[in-house]
């Protein structure tokens, strides 16, 4: 099948920008950065099936920069992509379809992501440090 | 040929892929089934964070978690292969490339999930 021949669209760059479309890539993004979650949480398991060594292996990779960085990365694509993917599934039950609506409930899905990732994040310290002492 | 239709009726002229509904109707339920599944997944990961692999062991060796492990990568990775062959059939220009690009993301998904769900049972059925 020849590509030149599809049709082409939509054209993004004569609209003027709103939230919805940023939102809309960003959940395709998320999606990408857990695939690579996914793919953590395999090489965690493969990690504790092959023995103790290849274990602190893998926590030493996780407590370097890049490792936290990831997990933060991670835990912020996982809240977004479920709470925006709950405003998908509201649509698809045919709700939250008015300007109004999917507008305000796009600027719920990313402060409340930002600050369930940030709660969370305090939380499982809190409890791990109680859980330690 | 083609010069005197529109771009609707040769995309018209392309006719249903067939299976659409299945993959749309995959994609929600895997969706619903992630919320539950997904939010487990993060309080057992702070709960497992600061633990020492003997310790690690010992969770997996909870019959529940191990139930909880294969639930989680056999649907996250089913979701996340639908997922990924949305992107592709959208960002890969050539058909038969698409098909080709589609089959190892398909190849890959099953090998990664079985990697995982059997890693997990052979730490839970593991004797120390």
């Amino acid at each position: 099948m020849s590509t030149n021949s599809m049709p082409t669209s939509p054209h993004m760059s004569v609209y003027r920008w709103q939230i919805t479309m940023t939102l809309s890539i960003l959940h395709r993004l998320s999606g990408v950065v857990l695939l690579s979650a996914a793919l953590g949480l395999v090489y965690w398991l493969v990690a504790l099936a092959m023995g103790p060594a290849a274990f602190a292996q893998a926590h030493w990779f996780f407590s370097l920069w890049i490792g936290q960085a990831l997990l933060c990365l991670w835990s912020l694509a996982f809240f977004y992509h479920l709470l925006n993917g709950i405003r998908h599934l509201t649509w698809d039950a045919g709700y939250g379809f008015t300007k109004r609506v999917y507008r305000s409930s796009g600027w719920l899905v990313v402060v409340s992501a930002v600050a369930l990732t940030g709660a969370a994040w305090i939380i499982g310290w809190v409890l791990a440090a109680g859980g330690a002492a | 040929m083609s010069d005197l239709r529109t771009p609707l009726s040769i995309a018209r002229s392309w006719g249903s892929g067939h299976n659409g509904t299945r993959h749309w109707m995959a994609q929600r339920l895997t969706a619903l089934a992630l919320i539950p599944l997904g939010l487990a997944a993060v309080i057992l990961f702070f709960w497992v964070m600061h633990l020492g692999y003997a310790q690690a062991v010992a969770v997996m060796h909870e019959p529940w978690v191990l139930l909880f492990v294969v639930l989680l990568v056999g649907v996250m990775y089913w979701h996340g292969f639908l997922g990924l062959q949305m992107i592709i059939e959208d960002y890969v220009p050539n058909h038969g490339r698409v098909f080709i690009v589609i089959t190892l993301a398909r190849f890959a998904a099953v090998a990664l999930a079985l990697l995982g769900v059997i890693s997990a049972a052979l730490v839970a059925f593991r004797s120390f």
